[in-house]
C-alpha cells in the first residue's frame, strides 16, 4: 500500500487543523469499526463558509481527507459545500488506496453534519 | 539523517558472514545439486553441510530436515500434508486465535474442505493456556498447531508443556495427535531442541535470523506420514520437490550456526528493550505495553498509545528515519484491528494506537535514545490533532 504525494503532503502539514472556539456549526463522525474520529468546525456568514477547522484521530488518509476537505469547503456557499462528495475528495488527493476510501466518506459526513448543525440552529 | 531499523520481526539484515558463505554459490559453484557431475556434487555437499548444521541445532536427524521456500510453505506442508495423509473421516485441528496467517488462512481453507478447526483464545497477556488446548481436543483431533512466539506481541507460548500433554494423550489414544509449531520468531531466543519441546513438526524461516529470504525449514519427525502438497522431482524425500535453492540453503545453514554466537547479544537487546519500555512509559502518559512483560522474547515491545493512531505514528516515525510497525486497523487493509490484539481483548481504541518495536543485534543505546527523544513529540502532536483529548 502506498499513498500519493498529495496525501503525504497533507499528512505532514495538514491545513486548517485546530478548533474554532465559537463555531456556528460542529459536526462529528466516527467509524466504530476502525476507530477513526473526525470533528469539523465551521464559521458561516451570508450562507458561506468563511472559516473551517478540523480535528482528526486516525491514519494518514483520514488526516489528509480532513485537511483537503477544509481546503475545498473554505469560501464555498453551504449548498455547494454540502455536495462535496467522497469521490471529489479522493480525486483531489490524487487517489487513495482502496482500503482507505472509507476515510473520505468520514470527511464528507463530518462536514455535512456541521452544516446540518448550523442550519438546524438557524431554523430554531 | 541515518536511518534506524527497529522492525526485526518483519525481517532482519543479512549477516556479513552469511553473505560470505553464500557468495561462491551464485557464480562459481552454480551446479544443480541433483546432478551427478562435479558441479552438482559441490552444491550437494554444501546442502548436506547446511542440513547437518540445522539437524545439530534442532537436535534431530539430518533426514528430518526438509528445506522449503520459507515458513509459509513449511506451515502449508505441515497442515495440509498431515490432513491429506490422515485416515480419519472428519479430521479436526486445534490451533490458536493468534497464529500467523500462514496457519490461520490454511485452516480456513481446510475448513471449507470439511476439516474441523478449533481456534483457542489466549489470555489478556497473549499466552494460550495448556488446559484450554486440552479442552479443545476431540477424538478426531489429528493435529495441534501452536506458534512458539507470537510475531506481534512477542509472547512465548508453552510449547514444551503442550508437547508433554500430547505425549501423555497419545499413549491412550487410538489415533495419534501430531504437534506442530511455527517457531519463526523463536529461533534467536528460545530453546530449539525438538526433543525437549516434544514437537513432531516445526517451521523455521531464514530471513528472521539474519539469513536470506526465500528459504525455510520444516522439521518432520521420522516415521510421520505426511503427503506432499506439490508434485515434481524426488527432492526432499518427495515432500518438497523443486530444484534446490543452493545459495539460500547455504545461507540458512550459516545463519543457524551463528544463532549460538548471537545469543550473547540477547542480554544486550533485552536491556535496551527494558530501558525503552521504562523511558517511554515514563515520558508518554496513557501508554500501555501489550502482552506479558516477562514471558516475551528480548527483542519485542508492543505499545498502545491512547488517542494516537498507529499508522500515523508509524509514518511519522518513518519520516524521522525509524522503521517500526503497527497492528492498527488502518494499516491492515481491512477495517479490523489485529486479530492478536483482539484475541487478547484489548479494547479497539487501544488496538487503534498499537506500535510494535522489535530490536536486533545491531541496535545501539544511541538509537534507542533517539527514539525516546522523538516518539513523545509525535504522540503529543497526534493527540493535539485528535478530537478526543
Amino acid at each position: 500500500m502506498q499513498y500519493s504525494k498529495i496525501v503525504m503532503d497533507h499528512f505532514k502539514n495538514p491545513h486548517n487543523q485546530g478548533v474554532i472556539k465559537n463555531a456556528d456549526g460542529v459536526g462529528e463522525t466516527g467509524n466504530p469499526m476502525c476507530g477513526d474520529m473526525m470533528k469539523v468546525y465551521i464559521k458561516v456568514k451570508d450562507d458561506k463558509i468563511i472559516d473551517i477547522k478540523f480535528e482528526t484521530l486516525g491514519c494518514a488518509a483520514a488526516i489528509a481527507c480532513s485537511s483537503i476537505l477544509t481546503d475545498m469547503a473554505k469560501g464555498q456557499p453551504l449548498e455547494k459545500a454540502k455536495n462535496i462528495s467522497k469521490a471529489d475528495i479522493v480525486k483531489k488527493l490524487g487517489n487513495l488506496p482502496t482500503s482507505k476510501i472509507h476515510c473520505s466518506v468520514l470527511a464528507h459526513e463530518a462536514l455535512a453534519e456541521a452544516i446540518y448543525n448550523y442550519q438546524s440552529k438557524v431554523i430554531n | 539523517m541515518p536511518k534506524i531499523y527497529f522492525d526485526h520481526s518483519a525481517t532482519t539484515p543479512l549477516d556479513q558472514w552469511v553473505f560470505e558463505a553464500m557468495k561462491p554459490y551464485f557464480t562459481k559453484d552454480y551446479g544443480n545439486a541433483s546432478s551427478m557431475h562435479s558441479f552438482g556434487q559441490i552444491a550437494a555437499k554444501a546442502i548436506d553441510q547446511s542440513r547437518l548444521s540445522i539437524a545439530k541445532f534442532l537436535n534431530c536427524l539430518p533426514e528430518e530436515v526438509i528445506f522449503t521456500s520459507g515458513a509459509t510453505e513449511a506451515d502449508n506442508i505441515a497442515l495440509q500434508g498431515i490432513v491429506k495423509a490422515s485416515k480419519i473421516n472428519n479430521p479436526h485441528i486445534v490451533t490458536t486465535q493468534i497464529e500467523h496467517p500462514a496457519i490461520l488462512e490454511v485452516c480456513r481453507d481446510l475448513e471449507k474442505q470439511g476439516v474441523g478447526v478449533t481456534y483457542v483464545p489466549v489470555t489478556k497477556k497473549g499466552i494460550v493456556k495448556v488446559n484450554d488446548i486440552k479442552r479443545a481436543i476431540k477424538p478426531n483431533t489429528i493435529l495441534i498447531s501452536v506458534m512458539y512466539v507470537n510475531n506481534e506481541v512477542g509472547t512465548i507460548q508453552p510449547i514444551s508443556e503442550i508437547g508433554k500433554l500430547v505425549d501423555q494423550l497419545n499413549t491412550k489414544r487410538k489415533n495419534r495427535i501430531y504437534f506442530h509449531t511455527d517457531a519463526v520468531q523463536a529461533v534467536n531466543y528460545c530453546e530449539m531442541n525438538v526433543n525437549k519441546l516434544g514437537v513432531d513438526l516445526l517451521s523455521i524461516s531464514g530471513h528472521k535470523i539474519y539469513g536470506p529470504k526465500g528459504v525455510g525449514v520444516l522439521y518432520i519427525k521420522k516415521n510421520i506420514k505426511l503427503k506432499p502438497i506439490e508434485y515434481g522431482g524426488h527432492h526432499e524425500l518427495g515432500i518438497r520437490p523443486g530444484t534446490y535453492n543452493v545459495v539460500g540453503i547455504v545461507g540458512l545453514g550459516r545463519a543457524i550456526e551463528l544463532v549460538k554466537v548471537g545469543k550473547k547479544n540477547n542480554q544486550k537487546i533485552k536491556k535496551l528493550r527494558d530501558y525503552l519500555i521504562k523511558e517511554i512509559s515514563k515520558k508518554i502518559p496513557n501508554t500501555k505495553v501489550n502482552g506479558d512483560i516477562k514471558n516475551r522474547v528480548a527483542s519485542n515491545v508492543n505499545f498502545s498509545f491512547k488517542n494516537a493512531e498507529g499508522e500515523s505514528v508509524m509514518l511519522m516515525l518513518d519520516m524521522e528515519g525509524f522503521a517500526v510497525s503497527t497492528g492498527s486497523a488502518c494499516s491492515s487493509g481491512s477495517l479490523e484491528p489485529s486479530h492478536v490484539l483482539t484475541s487478547m481483548q484489548i479494547p479497539n481504541d487501544l488496538a487503534h494506537g498499537s506500535l510494535r518495536i522489535t530490536l536486533g543485534k545491531q541496535n545501539t543505546k544511541n538509537e534507542v535514545d533517539r527514539l525516546i527523544r522523538i516518539l513523545p513529540k509525535i504522540i503529543q502532536r497526534l493527540r493535539q490533532m485528535s478530537p478526543i483529548k
